[in-house]
Order: C-alpha cells, then sequence, then structure tokens
C-alpha cells in the first residue's frame, strides 16, 4: 500500500497542523538534517520530524511518551533507550502485505510517510480495557501459566490457549506474502570490525591503514556510536568531527568496506559471521531492483569486537513508566537529536557517568531539578555543578517509586535518612553502569567472566581470532576505547601479515566512570522491574527462588526473565543481581544463562533470500523440454527435475485419456519418453569391473563387452539403496544407470565405496548424467523408427543386436552416440545417448523418423503405468526399508562374491518368511479404483496394527487391461496369489475387496522384449 | 565452520556432507564375520574430544575426507584425503 496516497486519502480527518508541532525539539543543535522535514503517522496521528531521526526520537521530539502496553499487565510504556536494546517501544511498522510487528521504534529510521502502530492495547494505547491484569497481577506472577492453565486438559485449546493469545500476543504479522525481496551475500576479510563507535572506528583505521580487507560492520545508519551521542572531544576535534573524519578516511581506502545499516547476529566456528543489512528499511518501499534486507556471510581470519555496551537500569517501584529513561539514552535524545525527552529531568545514578546527563539537560534549554546519588557522597566539584544547574542534589538516597498515570509526573525520593518526598518532573535518567555486549564473544557457548572493577560480565575466552575493544571489553572510557582500538585493530592486521602503521595519539577531554552498582533500591513503592518486555518484577524473580527455580536457567525459564524478542539486554544482570542477593552468592557464581544468535531478531525473509516459491531451488530441465513446451506437456517436478508428465491432445476431457493414449500407442506402435533425467555414471579402469562387482550384489563377471545387465546395490546394512543397468561398452568401460532420484546418492557411494573402502583399485569414474541426452524409444515399431535416425552401416536387427545390447554408434551423420537394448515399458526398446547439446535435434529428427510409425511422446505418467504393468520395483517400493528378496529380486543375488551388503542382509529379520514381499493387486470388482497407500487386511479383520499385513505401494489404470492394477509389500505375497484380503484406506475413506496375483500383468513370458 | 580440503583449500561447511566416524575398518571378503561385519555397520565411539570423522566435499572435487575434529570446539587439526589413509592404515596389502 502507498503511504502517500493513504496521507492524502485519509489525512483530512486529523487536522492539519499549521506549522510544526514538535514541542520538545531544540532549537538548534543535533546531527538531524533540519533543512529535510518528514511527515509520518503513529496511531493515525499526523506527526513530524526530521531526516535522521528515529521514530523514537521524532516521538519524543512530538511529545509522545505513551508507545505501547506492555505484554502481559498491559501496563503503560515508553521509550526506555536509544538503542537495539530496547524493550518497550515496540511498534508494528507499515501496512498491508509490508506490516512488520516487533519493531523497535529507537532503531526505526523515520521516513516521509512511516506509519507505525502501538501493539499490544485494545480498544486504544490510552484506555486498555486489559490493563485490568494489573489488578489481578498476583495471578499472573511467574509461573502463572504452569500453575493455572493446567487442567482440565481439554480446557487448553480451546479457552486457555485463545484467551492468553488475545491478552499476551506481541503485535499482528501480515497477512498477504513479503512482496520485497532478500539477498544473501558472501564477503571475506582479513579483519572484520565489529561496532563503528570510537573502538570500531580506531581498529578499521588501524587495520585498513596496515593495507589489510577490512570490514566493518555497524548496527546504525550513522557510524560513530557514543560520539554522536555525547559531547566529547577526540584530539583538538568534537568527537563527531573525529568520527566524520576518520570514515571519510576509511572509504578512501579501497580495501575497507564498511556495511553501516548491518547487524552482526551471529559467531560461528572457524571465523564465519553471519550479518543483516537492512538495505532498504529505511525507505517506503524499497528502489527497483533493490532488496528490502541483504543477509551477510562474512568468512573472516580476524575479528575485532566493538559492539560497545548496555546501560543498566535501576529496579524500584514503577520504573516503567513513560518517561523513565537510561541516562546514555537521554543524552543521546538530547545531542545526537535536538530532543528534549523532558523539561524537568530527575537523575538517579549510581555513579559519576550520570552525572554527564545533568550539562546535556541544561545545555539543551531543560531543567534538572534533582540528582539522587545512591553513593553515600558525592564530591564537591559535582555538587557545586548541580547547585549551578539549580539542582538539588540527594545523595545516598534512591528513588522509591513513581507517580503519573500514562506519562511521569514525579517520583518519590527516599534519602539518607530514610524520610521520602516528592519530586515533580516528566524524565527521570537512570544510570546504574553499563554492561558490555557480552553476546557475540559468547555465541559459541562460551561464557562471559566478571570484572569486579567494573561490576560487569566481561569476555572470558574470545572465540578463535576474536578479540575485544573498548567498551565490549570492558574498557569503559573513551580515551580507552580509541587507544584499545587502535591497539588491537593493529595487531589483527599485523597477525594477517601486514605490516604495523603508524597510529595517531588521541586525547580526550576528562572522564570519570567511578560507580557502585545500587542492584535494588531498599524499598520500593510498587512493582518494580527487572525485565519490562516480558513484565517479570523484582517480586516474581523473588517468589522463583522462594519456590526453588534458583539455578540461572530455571530462573529465565520460571520467569520468563530475559526470554522475550529483546533478549534481556537490559534485564539480564538484573535478574542474575537479585538472585544473587537472595541466594547470598556473587553475581558470578549465579553465572549467566546461554547467549545464542541472532543478536536481535533476523526476519526470516532475510535467511531464504531469492529462495522462495519457483526459486526455492534450481529447475533441471531435460534436453527435450522446449519441444515438451511446445507441445503443451503438463510438467512434474521430481527433485530438481522439471519432467513431462504427460502430453495432453486436444478433445482429452482428462490426464487419465492423455495417459491412456500414450500406454497404447507405445504398447501397439511406439513411444519416445525422456529418460535423461537418471543418473549416469562412466566407470573405466584396469579394476572397473572389481568395483561394479564389489557394489552391485548381483554377478556381473560373465557380462560381455556389448552387453548390459540389470544391477541392484544393497546398502551395506543389508536394505536395497538402488538399482540401475551396467553396461559395458568396452574391455574396462562401463556406464552404470541409477535412478533419478538416487542419482548423487549411488555416485557418492561409489566415491566412498573406491576412495575409502578399496582405493588400491585401479579405476576413475564421473557423474554424466549432464552430459548425455537419453531417450528411451518404445514399442512394436521402435527398431524402425531408429532405423531412420543412426546413420547407416550400424546393424541394429535383432540378430545383429538382441536384447541387452549396447554398442557405441553415430546419428545424424556422424555424432556420436551410444545405443542400449534395455526396456522399461516390457516392448522392444531402445535407449538412444547423444551428447546433450544434440538433444533437442536428436529428440526432433526421432518424432519426424517415428511419425510414420505413428509415434507419440510419452511422459512420466505413461512410464510409471507401463512399470507397474511389468511389475518393475521403483521408489514406491525401493523405500530404504526392502530388501533385495523383498522385492523379488532374492534369486538374482550373487552367492560366490563379496559385495556391499552381502552379509547384513542375512539377519534372521531381514529373512523371515514372515515379511510382507513384492505381489500385484486387482480390484475383485474390477470398477473399484485402488489407492497407494492403503492397507491389507485379511477379510473380516478388523483394522489394528496387529492384523496388519503390509500395504499397497503404486497404483495405475492399466489402459492394457482395462481395469485398475497395484504393486503392494504383503506378508509371504508370493504364496497368496488368488486369494482375496481388504485393501483399507481410512485416510481416503476406501476399504475394498482385492485380489492377489502376480506382480507381471501384461507379457509375463517377455515375448515382446526379445522381437 | 571452514573445511580445508587437501584439494580445492578451504571452503564453506555447505559444501560438504558429514558420514561419521572414520575408525571402522570393513571386514572384507567372503570369510568375513557377520558379528564383524555388525560391529562395522553400528557401532561407533562418541567421544567427547579429538573425532576422526568422513566427510565428502561432493560440492566440490568429490572426495572423501578424513577430517580429525574435536568434538567440543569444532577445532579441525587436520584434513587428509581418505583414500591416503585408507592407503596408509593397510600398507603393502593389495585391496
Amino acid at each position: 500500500m502507498s503511504t502517500i496516497t493513504l496521507r492524502r486519502s485519509e489525512a483530512d480527518s486529523a487536522p492539519l497542523p499549521t506549522g510544526r508541532h514538535e514541542a520538545f525539539r531544540t532549537a538548534s543543535g543535533g546531527l538531524i538534517d533540519r533543512r529535510r522535514p518528514l511527515e509520518f503517522r503513529f496511531d493515525g496521528t499526523r506527526l513530524s520530524g526530521f531526516e535522521g531521526d528515529t521514530l523514537a526520537s521524532a516521538l519524543l521530539a512530538n511529545g509522545v511518551r505513551l508507545v505501547g502496553r506492555s505484554f502481559k499487565y498491559h501496563r503503560p510504556r515508553g521509550i526506555l533507550s536509544a538503542g537495539s536494546e530496547e524493550p518497550n517501544a515496540i511498534v508494528e511498522l507499515r501496512s498491508g502485505a509490508r506490516r512488520e510487528p516487533n519493531t523497535r521504534a529507537t532503531v526505526a529510521e523515520l521516513y516521509e510517510g512511516l506509519e507505525a502502530r502501538s501493539q499490544n492495547r485494545w480498544p486504544s494505547l490510552r484506555y486498555d480495557a486489559l490493563a485490568v491484569n494489573a489488578l489481578a497481577a498476583p495471578i499472573f506472577a511467574a509461573g502463572f501459566y504452569y500453575k493455572t492453565f493446567m487442567w482440565p486438559a481439554a480446557f487448553w485449546e480451546r479457552l486457555y490457549e485463545p484467551l492468553i493469545r488475545r491478552a499476551a500476543g506481541l503485535g499482528r504479522a501480515a497477512e498477504a506474502p513479503d512482496p520485497d525481496t532478500y539477498d544473501r551475500a558472501h564477503a571475506f576479510c582479513d579483519v572484520l570490525v565489529i561496532g563503528g563507535g570510537p573502538a570500531g572506528l580506531s581498529a578499521a583505521l588501524a587495520a585498513g591503514r596496515s593495507g589489510a580487507r577490512v570490514i566493518l560492520v555497524d548496527e546504525d545508519h550513522r557510524l560513530g556510536g557514543r560520539l554522536l551521542a555525547e559531547r566529547r572531544a577526540v584530539g583538538s576535534r568534537s568527537g563527531v568531527d573525529w568520527a566524520a573524519a576518520t570514515i571519510a578516511e576509511l572509504e578512501s581506502m579501497p580495501e575497507v568496506r564498511i556495511l553501516s545499516r548491518t547487524t552482526l547476529f551471529g559467531v560461528y566456528d572457524h571465523g564465519a559471521y553471519g550479518a543483516v543489512e537492512r538495505v532498504s528499511d529505511h525507505l517506503a518501499v524499497p528502489p527497483a531492483h533493490a532488496p528490502r534486507q541483504r543477509l551477510w556471510r562474512i568468512t573472516a581470519r580476524r575479528a575485532v569486537l566493538a559492539a560497545g555496551a548496555i546501560e543498566r537500569p535501576h529496579i524500584f517501584g514503577g520504573n516503567d513508566r513513560p518517561g523513565v529513561m537510561l541516562a546514555g539514552a537521554v543524552r543521546t535524545y538530547l545531542n545526537r537529536y535536538g530532543v528534549l525527552p523532558g523539561r524537568r529531568v530527575a537523575i538517579f545514578t549510581s555513579g559519576d557517568d550520570g552525572w554527564r546527563t545533568l550539562a546535556d539537560v541544561a545545555a539543551a534549554g531543560g531543567q534538572v531539578v534533582a540528582v539522587i546519588d545512591s553513593r553515600p557522597s558525592v564530591s564537591p566539584a559535582l555538587r557545586r555543578e548541580a547547585e549551578a544547574a539549580g539542582a538539588r542534589v540527594v545523595s545516598g538516597g534512591y528513588v522509591a517509586g513513581t507517580k503519573g498515570s500514562l506519562a511521569l509526573k514525579a517520583i518519590v525520593v527516599v534519602d539518607a535518612d530514610g524520610s521520602s518526598e516528592t519530586i515533580a518532573c516528566d524524565c527521570l535518567a537512570m544510570a546504574n553502569g553499563w554492561n558490555p555486549i557480552v553476546h557475540l564473544d559468547s555465541h559459541l557457548s562460551r561464557r562471559p567472566a566478571w570484572d569486579a572493577a567494573i561490576h560487569a560480565f566481561v569476555p572470558g575466552t574470545l572465540p578463535s581470532g576474536m578479540v575485544a575493544a573498548g567498551a565490549a571489553g570492558g574498557r569503559l572510557t573513551l580515551a580507552e576505547c580509541l587507544e584499545t582500538g587502535a591497539q588491537v585493530g593493529g595487531e589483527a592486521a599485523t597477525a594477517c601479515g601486514f605490516a604495523a602503521a603508524p597510529r595517531d595519539t588521541l586525547g580526550t577531554d576528562p572522564e570519570s566512570i567511578a560507580h557502585t552498582p545500587l542492584w535494588r533500591v531498599a524499598k520500593p513503592k510498587g512493582k518494580a522491574f527487572v525485565d519490562f518486555q516480558n513484565d517479570v518484577a523484582a517480586a516474581d524473580v523473588e517468589l522463583a527462588h522462594r519456590e526453588g527455580f534458583r539455578a540461572v536457567e530455571h530462573l529465565k525459564r520460571y520467569t520468563t526473565l530475559g526470554m522475550a524478542t529483546d533478549q534481556g539486554k537490559t534485564s539480564n544482570l538484573a535478574g542474575l543481581s537479585l538472585m544473587a542477593e537472595l541466594t547470598g552468592q556473587a553475581i558470578p557464581s549465579v553465572g549467566t544463562t546461554v547467549f545464542r544468535p541472532p543478536f536481535t531478531p533476523v526476519a526470516i525473509g532475510a535467511f531464504a533470500g531469492h529462495h522462495r516459491g519457483k526459486d526455492f531451488r534450481a529447475i533441471r530441465q531435460v534436453p527435450s523440454h522446449a519441444w515438451c513446451e511446445e507441445q503443451g506437456a503438463v510438467f512434474v517436478e521430481t527433485g530438481l527435475w522439471l519432467r513431462p508428465a504427460y502430453f495432453p491432445k486436444a478433445g482429452e476431457a482428462d490426464w487419465l485419456e492423455s495417459v491412456n493414449r500414450e500406454v497404447d500407442t507405445v504398447r501397439s506402435r511406439v513411444g519416445i519418453c525422456d529418460v535423461t533425467t537418471l543418473g549416469k555414471i562412466d566407470i573405466q579402469g584396469r579394476d572397473a569391473l572389481a568395483l561394479i562387482e564389489r557394489v552391485c550384489a548381483n554377478p556381473f563377471g560373465t557380462l560381455p563387452v556389448g552387453k548390459a545387465r540389470y544391477a541392484v546395490l544393497l546398502r551395506e546394512d543389508g536394505f536395497v539403496l538402488d538399482d540401475g543397468t551396467v553396461a559395458r561398452m568396452g574391455e574396462r568401460h562401463f556406464v552404470m544407470t541409477a535412478s533419478t532420484a538416487n542419482a548423487a546418492k549411488v555416485m557418492q557411494h561409489l566415491e566412498f565405496c573406491h576412495q575409502w573402502l578399496w582405493p588400491d583399485l585401479d579405476v576413475q569414474m564421473v557423474s554424466v548424467s549432464e552430459q548425455w541426452a537419453q531417450y528411451a524409444v518404445a514399442g512394436p515399431r521402435a527398431r524402425d523408427t531408429l532405423r531412420g535416425v543412426i546413420d547407416p552401416g550400424f546393424d541394429i536387427g535383432n540378430e545383429a543386436f538382441p536384447f541387452l545390447a549396447c554398442a557405441e554408434v553415430t546419428v545424424g551423420g556422424g555424432i556420436p552416440a551410444r545405443l542400449f537394448r534395455i526396456s522399461f515399458s516390457g516392448e522392444l526398446a531402445y535407449e538412444l545417448a547423444v551428447p546433450a547439446a544434440y538433444g533437442d535435434a536428436a529428440w526432433r529428427a526421432i518424432m519426424q523418423a517415428g511419425s510414420p510409425h505413428g509415434i507419440t511422446a510419452y511422459g512420466s505418467e505413461a512410464l510409471s503405468v507401463m512399470r507397474i504393468e511389468k511389475g518393475h520395483a521403483a521408489g514406491a517400493e525401493i523405500n530404504g526399508q526392502a530388501t533385495a528378496r523383498d522385492l523379488g529380486l532374492g534369486g538374482m543375488l550373487a552367492k560366490k562374491k563379496d559385495y556391499v551388503g552381502r552379509l547384513m542382509k542375512e539377519r534372521p529379520a531381514l529373512t523371515d518368511p514372515d515379511r510382507p514381499i513384492l505381489v500385484g493387486f486387482r480390484p475383485v470388482d474390477r470398477a473399484q479404483r485402488l489407492r497407494a497407500g492403503a492397507h491389507f487386511l485379511a477379510l473380516g479383520a478388523g483394522p489394528s496394527l496387529a492384523a496388519d499385513e503390509g500395504f499397497m505401494t503404486s497404483v495405475a489404470h492399466s489402459p492394457s487391461l482395462g481395469h485398475w492394477i497395484g504393486l503392494g509389500l504383503l506378508r509371504r505375497g508370493p504364496e497368496r496369489h488368488g486369494e482375496r484380503v481388504r485393501a483399507y484406506d481410512p485416510v481416503r475413506d476406501a476399504d475394498i475387496e482385492v485380489e492377489i496375483c502376480s506382480p507381471v500383468f501384461v507379457d509375463p513370458k517377455e515375448e515382446k522384449l526379445r522381437v | 565452520m571452514r573445511i580445508r580440503c587437501p584439494y580445492c583449500g578451504e571452503r564453506d561447511n555447505g559444501e560438504f556432507s558429514y558420514l561419521g566416524d572414520a575408525a571402522p575398518r570393513r571386514p572384507d571378503g567372503l570369510e568375513a564375520q557377520a558379528s564383524a561385519m555388525h560391529d562395522y555397520v553400528y557401532l561407533r565411539d562418541n567421544p567427547a574430544g579429538e573425532h576422526r570423522e568422513l566427510w565428502y566435499h561432493g560440492a566440490g572435487c568429490r572426495s572423501w575426507l578424513v577430517v580429525t575434529r574435536d568434538t567440543r570446539t569444532h577445532t579441525i587439526s587436520d584434513v587428509s584425503p581418505a583414500r591416503d589413509v585408507a592407503r596408509s592404515r593397510r600398507p603393502g596389502e593389495a585391496a
């Protein structure tokens, strides 16, 4: 749906803004492009923003704080963060077929006409009927589902699940097929740099300057990381300017590739990485021929993890109220987007870092009303700064609770003496330290390590080839980011064989990251949330502890802590710290849950790429494809092959009529069928025969040059692997065919036998399935037809070229060809192979030569009918559970040689006379239709597993006999010819009486083959 | 995963298919016993640590390979053509 159209047609229900209404936008500053205003809609309301905004920053600029309702309690939620860790501001983007649920407003780039809707509310965001869930909070506590919806079991599907789904769901998926395309790409580099903040930029620069091939990925649309969010100095420049200059230098390097809007979501073995590039997510509709997203598979010799860190929330009552934000996010909105998250801001911090917010708010024109520092003493310098800004300072205190219905109006502060007071504010910035992003370095089943200095987990043993830099490695200051980035980036390049390049020495403005985390406040007022997205409160962790779910993996599953789409990015450590306190352990002793890919959600479409619908797999066309298409053939997919199934002619009512005609024509005159799909393996060498003897279960020692023979191959466990033919073209030259479905498997098996079991055999083999077009020409007039194609001088008469003969011939005046007198149809038949490039021409020549004889083309359906009429086993019978004996092939197996499967086929269960064995079936009432899959029961026996005597494997309507016939595997079948059994098919509601007979329905004496 | 094929160089694991333990040896010949064949077909060790196993480079050179992989870490310490391994472990024996 075009969003532009929407704006024009529906627009008019909302009052047109007379000028811009971004009441919380600062007058100047920020990295947005104020010359490029944009309009968008949130829940139908027209709002405005600028190029460079995210949906979250634009909503805040417009004073929109209430963005969604929470998962379980439907509590009002706003915007917590400014990055991909966002748990609360989860919205539905776009509409129609492009509707996308559960996107994070904090990373959705604003574009003209963007449509967003809040989720998980009914009937509206402001008045949510299901918010009564909050009143029933005690019953929604951890383990609620397990305890409440246990019985009666029948209620689960009918009542409980639909109720829970309506109450809980997170957004609605699009109901139409995705109209966009997705791409997949591979890339290789020496040094992969993950993250484009100060550490990542420094690393990429150091590696790039040394000449290494570098790929720098960053999930943001603009590189720079926290440099864009803070007012910092790097050397003599601002952090923003340094980032811009660095990016410009990187872009000038031919061996450096920058992938922005790209999330590195998974780390895999041996230097393989998965990343998703959001190529067109920032546009209303992808440009022509551009994908929506691109999945990258990156192979890197070395990787620098510079993914940064995520700030920790505090756990206090009502910490989920819209307006309560991470302090770093408040600074991002102020400095990067020119947005005041509130006019009266309170700061709740447990370290010096949070104090940065004070000056930033003041610089942007906001008022800081109070700074609550949980540490008992605050340095005089900081205190003076607060007083100068007109802010109160509460040291050794905490925020206990919040007030306001749909947005923050005040906070309840408890001071060091325990007395509380209410302070009015519309934004609370909380700073409780930073957690390095240890997800990616933990993906290969590794565990992070605890760093007591920064009170956080840092990378433990890193995956081979990976090093961490900057905040991701626990080095939180800007100076450390720049220094460690440059150092490990340079080392990574050196490790790849590049000479170290000179390094810039850069100073920064002073910075203190001293902090003492406050894992939870002493006496929270109201529900204190640990996991915002899954509505897990501190009380739920306590409950899990009381009920014995104390191990970290139990805690996660019992409370669902960390299990939402954000995978607990802001909540995991908070949960661990509570459990540590409750169990009297240190946090590292509690441990962490396992981090698994993806880092952030990845659309299935990105993994599928172009492999959708008809493009799911490649299509293999037979050499006669063009002709078949001209004739209007109906095709059928057989693995990758597209084979003609039948050739309908004008006046034919249905497929059966066409197939019957094709079979009748072959049996009375002549037909041609493309059998190129069969596997063809050319085997040559002194020991070629020896190899064939060992892989085939029937003997070949007596096979003379110029003759072909049916071949059956077993697996080593004694079951049939496949069947085909072996033709001896020369003393040391054989051509083996395999079935269409098993062609690759048989080739692999032969390679295994040769390379691993019997490597001393002097033999070479190659698949020539693609190189030869092969056609079956079958029927009483087959010889007459082929005489018109094969060059004069080759005698193909019955004397010179009898049944099972093979020879190299030429066709069409010298084109090399191979001729085999083999028959699947039971008729006088040949298979003619020509080089694939002549396939189309040879087919047309045969059609022409056969025209006076009444030739017809026949497809896989007629082929199948004729093989069933002849009782030949095929894929339905060679099903991996059948032995050669089961298929009636026991008598042909060799006795005097070793071959694959020889010993194991003699196991008692495989030689049990009670096993189902291949026989034929016809309906007692000849008018009835047979169904493959029907099970055989003795007459009068009820359907039960014990009474089951086997099943129908293949059926066909036989035009030769005028009724349906079937093949099946029946217990002691060959002893029971003439007996009747039930063919019971409850799936299709069929239950008919059938008569057991020989599987060979047509020409049992094989007279037609040999004429 | 990446596997360094001795013929094709380091390639993506999507080009390979896995068979399993390379230790069992087929008891060849007409005199072989069913019990030995049973062990060859069915009995496999499942070590936590170094494991020599057969892989097939089906989308490459069609070589069968013996890959030495640590099952705990996926670290691959050696890749050899199966044919060479097979020949070296029964020296002098004609197939």
